[in-house]
């Protein structure tokens, strides 16, 4: 038995299932994001992804962003706190924490659930029936999702990351003692636009990763219920993992000169 | 054979190393209706999925109304389906949206019709299937299994295509609703004059059906022949099937499937 066997098979596995990925990602755009559009499916992808992601991404940011108070000030002296914890508590939410925990929790809401609806209608024929009635799946389905996600994915970050911000605030004015206008006005000073909009930058990519993955694994799945269930996990599994992964990447790309 | 409405030649499909269709041929003159009959995961329903284009076959050439439509793509393939009605083995319904935008989607999504004149003819399909104006208002989980056979009837015949597929259509009712679907089939296709392609091992559907009869086995048709003539066909695997004999040539393949 040759030990080197299982890891050649993963890694050609793992290939392959990359070029499926990327074969699905071009079908996505070059059909899904070209005339004809589903105007229709479009607003009730952006309801359900966006609108009603918004309880989850804003209670994420909400709590990071109070968490993160306490951790600075615990990490800073007396005379640093009260610019330290505004500060930190500003960069860390727009450039990493508020993209990165809602593309995470949106993952697992949105990619779940487009996983399951998509893999649902797979395996009930419910995708070749659309093809019979002279449907593209790629425009009705994935372009909608597509667009959804691309669309509101930074939106619903920006206003998480208020949110996140004014978590740090009431902490820090709350229950850390700090003078409220000071930090503002220190919140103020130190955020500039751009690290608001690196941010949605690299929120936009989550977007895709999350509605591509869903779609990708909804479209694939087979063999009934416990088929569904796989591709709804792997969906998630692998949109959390890709968007790690993108972040670092695009940390890399955008913050350092 | 070679006046048929529908011709395929030497259809060949496989899944990996199952070889699923070894050579299909069949002819359906116009306006005529051929049941194909035959065990359980012989590749009946492989075999109008090929001819649909959802899946693609090996080998092998279908031609509809004399011409070649193998390969077809984009706007062509879009005008060939447009033809084509299909009735799915599981109704294949979509779950989020009510009954009559079921049966008017080919008419909207992939004609562009005006929603409420869409509307007006999936009310007036789904009163040829013998269901009312109120049930086109309800969602598919909320009609029985013989009702989505008849919503899943009217939209095949929604867009007045020429050629209709029906893959078992009365697999899973009861012998009643088995029979007044046959008739709904019978009548609608008669309106239409729509050739047609019934798949089915019912042999009382088939009889009541059927111009001609054709049985598949191990992926390919191994008699075809009128309806009337099937009870002397001197075929050993028809015989067997159409008496419902456990013993014979056909070898249940429990254990191999
Ligand atoms: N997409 C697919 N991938 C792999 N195998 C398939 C696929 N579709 C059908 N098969 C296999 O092909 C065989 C014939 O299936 P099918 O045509 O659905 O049978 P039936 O005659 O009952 O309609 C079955 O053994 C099935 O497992
Ligand atoms: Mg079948």
């Amino acid at each position: 038995m040759n030990p080197f066997q299982p890891i050649g098979r993963a890694v050609l596995a793992l290939l392959a299932e990359i070029g499926r990925v990327s074969l699905f990602l071009k079908d996505a755009i070059v059909q899904g994001l070209t005339p004809t559009f589903y105007g229709r499916q479009i607003l009730e992808q952006m309801w359900r992804i966006g609108y009603n992601s918004l309880p989850v991404v804003g209670l994420t940011a909400f709590f990071t962003g109070g968490a993160l108070a306490l951790q600075i000030y615990q990490g800073s002296t007396p005379g640093t706190a009260s610019t330290l914890v505004p500060n930190i508590v500003a960069l860390g939410i727009t450039r990493e924490l508020g993209p990165v925990l809602g593309g995470l929790m949106v993952a697992g809401r949105v990619g779940a659930s487009i996983a399951a609806e998509l893999g649902t209608m797979r395996v009930t024929e419910q995708i070749d029936a659309l093809v019979t009635l002279s449907t593209n799946a790629f425009k009705y389905l994935v372009g909608p999702r597509l667009i959804a996600a691309v669309v509101t994915l930074p939106i619903l970050v920006a206003i998480g990351d208020t949110i996140g911000i004014m978590g740090g605030y009431i902490v820090g004015t709350r229950s850390l003692g700090m003078n409220s206008y000071a930090y503002i006005k220190t919140t103020a000073d130190f955020l500039h636009l751009d690290d608001v909009t690196s941010g949605l930058i690299k929120t936009a990519v989550f977007g895709l990763i999350i509605a591509i993955m869903g779609c990708y694994h909804g479209f694939n799945s087979k063999g009934g219920a416990q088929g569904v269930g796989r591709a709804t996990t792997n969906a998630v599994v692998s949109a959390s993992i890709l968007i790690l992964a993108a972040n670092f990447a695009l940390t890399n790309l955008l913050f350092t000169e | 054979m070679a006046d048929g409405h529908i011709i395929l030649q030497d259809l060949r499909k496989s899944f990996g190393p199952k070889h699923v269709l070894n050579g299909v041929s069949l002819s359906v003159p116009k306006g005529h209706s051929l049941v194909v009959i035959g065990g359980s995961g012989t590749g009946k329903s492989v075999m109008l999925k090929c001819v649909l284009g959802i899946l693609r076959a090996d080998s092998g050439s279908i031609r509809i109304g004399g011409e070649e439509v193998v390969g077809l793509k984009g706007a062509a393939r879009d005008d060939y389906l447009s033809r084509f009605g299909m009735l799915f083995q599981g109704s294949a319904l979509f779950d989020s949206i009510p009954v009559w935008e079921n049966v008017a989607f080919g008419l909207i999504q992939g004609r562009n019709m005006a929603r409420a004149q869409a509307r007006d003819i999936a009310i007036e399909k789904l009163s040829q299937v013998g269901l009312t104006a109120e049930v086109a208002k309800l969602y598919p989980a909320e009609l029985s299994g013989g009702m989505q056979k008849r919503v899943g009837l009217a939209r095949a015949i929604a867009a007045d295509p020429e050629i209709i597929f029906f893959d078992e259509p009365t697999t899973g009712l009861d012998p009643i609703m088995a029979d007044i679907i046959n008739k709904l089939i019978v009548d609608c296709v008669k309106r239409l004059g729509a050739t047609t392609i019934s798949i089915t091992h019912d042999m009382a559907s088939a009889r009541k059906i059927a111009d001609d009869i054709a049985m598949i086995h191990k992926g390919e048709i191994i008699w075809q022949g009128p309806a009337k003539t099937i009870d002397y066909s001197d075929n050993p695997y028809v015989d067997q099937f159409i008496h419902g004999r456990g013993t014979g040539p056909i070898q249940m393949e429990v254990l191999k499937a």
